[in-house]
């Protein structure tokens, strides 16, 4: 099984998209009228955590597709989305608390239901890989592993829609079904950042799988070669070690 | 809250793009660790097998 397939060229368009995105950021797009230039947190902040919450339900799709085939491989699929949009999760909190500092005077608030509402989810999928690395048996680590990522992954549109519906206080609301008060050009800057962040996070996880493919079949090979007396078990690990 | 004047916004824009750069560098530096660990079982792998095909030539003669 080869998942680094296409990698070149994604890794290309990731930096192309970025680069370019970036440069009309910072050249292109006006600065806002109400917050001025800090706004242009924004076109790095948004994308992250729209690319974020959407790799952590394709971690429940691909749980789905574990638990219906038991193909090895998508439970990695699996684990690996959930594994880079904690990472870009990160991102989000530290970003937009650079944010909130700089427009609200504060590095984080409480009573706003939309950065709580991140937190729970980002704490949530916190508690992904603690609960593989519980699991010893790889066949149950897997199907404990895709029931998580599945109920998360559901939880995760369920807890968007419930903020929306939220009385809305002091975060930005963007993106909306009257199509948001952006402007073309600072819309077009949105877009293609939102495209160059996707093309990061598929990039990112091809090549993480791709690595993480290696190893298993490195450490297959090895035991084959030198028989199961000539090297140590396997270590637990939360990430899967058998395809 | 009324708009943060250039000088003082600049740090904090600053600050969210280089938080970004460093969590991608940190993840790339981390990746290559891993890719360093492969490349040194590999060799190992291919000792092993010379080793073998050594013993095997020994064998025969």
């Amino acid at each position: 099984m080869t998942f680094g397939r296409g990698l070149r060229a994604l890794s290309i368009a990731s930096v192309v998209l970025l680069t370019g995105a970036f440069a009309l950021v910072f050249f292109y797009a006006p600065n806002d009228a109400d917050q001025g230039f800090i706004q242009k947190i924004f076109y790095v902040h948004v994308p992250l955590a729209i690319v974020a919450l959407c790799g952590f339900v394709a971690g429940g799709v691909y749980g789905i597709k574990y638990l219906r085939s038991g193909d090895r491989a998508d439970d990695l699929r699996s684990y690996v989305a959930i594994h880079i949009s904690l990472i870009l999760a990160v991102g989000v909190l530290i970003t937009g608390s650079i944010w909130a500092r700089a427009a609200w005077g504060h590095w984080w608030v409480w009573d706003e239901p939309t950065l709580v509402s991140f937190l729970i989810v980002f704490l949530l999928y916190a508690c992904y890989q603690p609960l593989r690395f519980s699991i010893e048996d790889p066949e149950r680590q897997a199907r404990y592993a895709s029931v998580f990522a599945i109920v998360a992954g559901a939880f995760v549109p369920l807890n968007f829609m419930a903020v929306r519906m939220a009385e809305s206080l002091t975060h930005p609301r963007v993106l909306s079904t009257t199509g948001g008060a952006m402007p073309g050009d600072m819309r077009l800057t949105f877009l293609v950042a939102l495209a160059g962040m996707a093309c990061l996070y598929v990039t990112l996880w091809k090549y993480e799988l791709a690595s993480k493919s290696a190893s298993i079949q490195l450490r297959s090979l090895k035991r084959r070669l030198a028989g199961d007396d000539g090297l140590a078990p396997l270590a637990r690990s939360a990430a899967p070690q058998q395809l | 809250m009324p708009a943060l004047p250039l000088d003082d916004a600049g740090p904090y824009v600053a600050a969210a793009y280089l938080v970004f750069l460093a969590l991608i560098l940190i993840y790339v530096s981390i990746m290559a660790t891993k890719l360093g660990r492969v490349e040194r079982e590999i060799g190992e792998l291919s000792e092993l097998v010379e080793r073998r095909e050594r013993e095997r030539e020994e064998e025969r003669v």
